[in-house]
């Protein structure tokens, strides 16, 4: 197949002697059947899960353990099981749900200035280290947040930080790699003839960056901020180690504490409200991409084509 | 990601471990404890009132602390309940080396708590009075929380073991109800041939289930005296928990499952786990976590190691003590005996917990309470009987904590590959011997 595929172009040199059926372009993508198996395979290693997740939070415990986890028990018990999960131990998950709210607003949206501001200044001015700035970056993408934890706790600890909101919050201001795609999207997206432009007609550089740049930057700006929000709404291990208090525990901490109940003596067993709790954990985060899509594709493919 | 998650926290754990110990040995503040509080200072505290912290999963202390707090207006209990087992001691250790946040009642299983007074992390309440309180509690849970005349916690709840048993698979097979391990081995084998998918239990290998059969079979592997420690499985009983156990392993006669994982509930809903020995607390487990089993599992007294042999053991079972380092001890004193003593433990029984006091275990209304779960069964006879027999010469290590989390990577081996129970037990002392030594413990030979 992938022969009469490569020949295709060297025959059809001539225009109209092109037959149809081998017409590919990148409007009509030729099929292929492997790729199509494979596809088809990671979709369901993807979806299957979140399958698995909205038909179990329709079970009761006890529904969970005698039924297979592909099909729905004979009971169906979502809204008892949402109900109960706003309302155990004194709602509870509504002060997670706020928590996560909170860490996000500030910690995300707090990152994603940063990113901005970072990103267009080194994009867009000449100043002495940005060599040294650019090596920085580079090396924190290569660092997993999850190494720094530890090191962050002891120093966090010294600063009596610790079980203080201020642990998750401060940590998460910090996101090398959006700083690294504002740079290279401010770089890209902002002609720096317009920069100029403005400063010719008198604007100062706040008004530039407000008025001349931040409307250009947008789509650079929902992607990084998706990512941030990904990354601090699924933070797990920096609250775990840095947070003691449950009144202050992010929406995973709290689930996983709730799971741990099972494996404990006289524990409560609410495997039902983990399940219909992560459903509920998720369905912002499905919403966020769904109403911001069309800037996050935008964003990833600004600077791929030549104009 | 998991094991990652908890060898972390075990790390930054031990550290913190470590650093109380030095500490431990800097001050001789604790003098100043010795003082005895009498009744009155107490009623005066309570009277004056003031804000306590209790961190503790178990779960009917929210109606004893809702009570206390309706006896005595002017206190505030704040009870932090959303973490348990490892993350608890993680979260205590921390706290009590930071010097901060440190709260003023704790939750500690009775493994656990060698490790907390022996760094002077708990205040010894006999001066509080809790000495007089020694008569009420049985054996078991009473020596788990004292030592000579210090006493570091009062007993919240115990775990007297019983063989819980799913009668239906027993009677769809005709096998009958084990009473010694023998025959219990015998029954698994059955079982098995009768349906491959079904075993006897569960085990892949726990640090409290085989230190719990180890007592029961007259093993007294650790010897603890101040800092001089003896760690030694090389005796009668634990020959006679290693035959039975490396049979049951070697003909794989036993289900592949972690305890208290999601699998594990669904094998003893199912019918493919069919008995379980642990303790007497387990009731509420299965009534939460397995209740679409109702009515098929019932409780008998666990099999002996020789054939009339009455003795039992504890397995699991924590008390509630007051780290040194509490901001409010008279309040926290009082809770504690409030919760562990006191009126609380009415109520905790009523809700379903299984009590550490003589009174409530000998009394009728307790022994002859049906279980709806088992049937009607008075499961609570057979429960009482078991903590009668529980001999109280049993000790932990100071540091079972740590020893337990090494256990799979010792003795856990056995399970999972060709290694005997017997070598995995012998590399388990070796393990902990020489992290006493490390810790400056004198190791006796």
């Amino acid at each position: 197949m992938s022969t009469s595929v490569t020949a295709s172009p060297a025959k059809s040199a001539a225009p109209g002697l092109r037959t149809p059926r081998k017409k590919h372009t990148p409007g009509k993508p030729r099929r292929n059947v492997l790729l199509t198996v494979l596809m088809a395979l990671m979709v369901l290693y993807t979806v299957v899960p979140l399958i698995w997740l909205v038909i179990n939070s329709t079970k009761t415990q006890a529904g969970l353990a005698d039924s297979g986890g592909l099909w729905f028990a004979h009971d169906f018990a979502l809204w008892d099981n949402v109900r109960d999960t706003f309302t155990y131990h004194d709602g509870i998950f509504g002060r997670w749900l706020l928590n996560t709210l909170l860490y996000v607003g500030l910690g995300a949206g707090g990152a994603t200035l940063l990113a901005v501001l970072g990103g267009y200044a080194l994009a867009k001015f000449q100043f002495p280290g940005r060599r040294a700035v650019f090596a920085v970056v580079i090396g924190a993408v290569a660092v997993p947040g999850t190494a720094l934890a530890v090191p962050t706790f002891l120093m966090f600890s010294k600063m009596g930080l610790t079980d203080t909101p201020w642990a998750v919050i401060i940590p998460s201001l910090v996101s090398p790699f959006g700083l690294y795609l504002m740079w290279v999207f401010a770089a890209e997206a902002i002609p720096t003839e317009l920069l100029e432009a403005a400063r010719m007609d008198g604007a100062s550089e706040v008004r530039t960056f407000f008025q001349v740049a931040l409307p250009l930057l947008a789509p650079g700006i929902v992607t990084v901020l998706l990512f941030t929000t990904v990354a601090t709404w699924n933070n797990y291990f920096l609250p775990l180690i840095m947070l003691k208090d449950p009144d202050w525990y992010p929406l995973t901490l709290g689930l996983s504490a709730w799971s741990s109940q099972a494996q404990t003596i006289g524990g409560d067993v609410i495997f039902n409200l983990v399940i219909t709790g992560s459903l509920l954990t998720i369905l912002p985060l499905i919403a966020a991409f769904l109403f911001l899509q069309k800037y996050w594709q935008s964003g990833l493919a600004a600077g791929s084509v030549k104009e | 990601m998991r094991r990652t998650t908890s060898r972390i926290l075990r790390g930054i754990a031990l550290v913190s471990t470590l650093a109380l110990g030095v500490t431990a040995c800097g001050g001789s503040d604790d003098d100043s404890d010795t003082k005895a509080v009498s009744a009155g200072d107490l009623q005066a505290a309570l009277d004056k009132g003031g804000d306590i912290t209790v961190w503790a999963w178990e779960p009917t202390l929210k109606t004893v602390a809702a009570d206390f707090q309706k006896k005595y207006p002017k206190v505030k209990v704040n009870l932090v309940s959303e973490r348990s087992g490892d993350k608890h001691y993680t979260a205590l250790s921390n706290a009590i080396s930071a010097g901060k946040g440190v709260p003023d009642v704790a939750q500690v299983e009775y493994f656990a708590l060698g490790q907390y007074s022996l760094t002077k992390g708990l205040t010894d309440l006999a001066p509080y009075g809790a000495d007089k309180l020694a008569s009420k509690y049985t054996p078991g849970p009473w020596n788990a929380v004292s030592d000579g005349d210090k006493v570091y916690g009062l007993p919240m709840d115990s775990g007297p073991m019983a063989l819980f048993y799913n009668k239906t698979v027993f009677d769809k097979y005709k096998i009958a109800v084990p009473t010694t391990w023998d025959e219990y081995l015998d029954a698994a084998r059955k079982l098995h041939k009768a349906d491959p998918k079904a075993y006897i239990t569960s085990d892949l290998g726990d640090a409290g289930l085989t230190t719990s059969l180890l007592w029961q079979a007259g093993s007294r592997p650790y010897k603890v005296d101040g800092t001089k420690l003896g760690v030694n499985f090389d005796d009668a009983g634990a020959k006679k928990f290693e035959t039975v156990w490396q049979q049951l392993i070697s003909e794989k006669l036993l289900a592949p499952v972690n305890g208290w994982t999601d699998d594990w509930y669904k094998g003893l809903g199912d019918g493919t786990i069919a008995t379980l020995a642990t303790g007497a607390w387990m009731p509420a487990n299965f009534s939460t976590g397995v209740p679409n089993a109702k009515g098929q599992w019932r409780a008998a007294p666990m099999p002996a190691w020789t054939k009339g042999d009455k003795a039992s053991a504890e397995n699991g079972g924590s008390s509630l003590a007051v780290p040194s380092l509490a901001k409010n001890k008279e309040l926290a004193y009082a809770f504690t005996e409030y919760a562990n003593s006191g009126a609380g433990v009415a109520t905790r029984v009523s809700e379903g917990a299984f009590p550490a006091t003589k009174a409530e275990l000998e009394s009728p209304a307790f022994q002859s309470k049906k279980f709806d779960y088992f049937d009607g069964q008075e499961a609570n006879k057979i429960f009482a009987d078991s903590a009668a027999n529980v001999a109280s010469d049993w000790s932990y290590l100071p540091f079972q904590p740590y020893a337990n989390s090494i256990f799979n990577d010792t003795v856990g081996k056995a399970y999972v590959s060709s290694t005997k129970l017997a070598d995995g037990l012998k590399a388990w002392q070796n393990a902990s011997v020489k992290y006493g030594e490390e810790q400056g413990f004198t190791i006796e030979k």
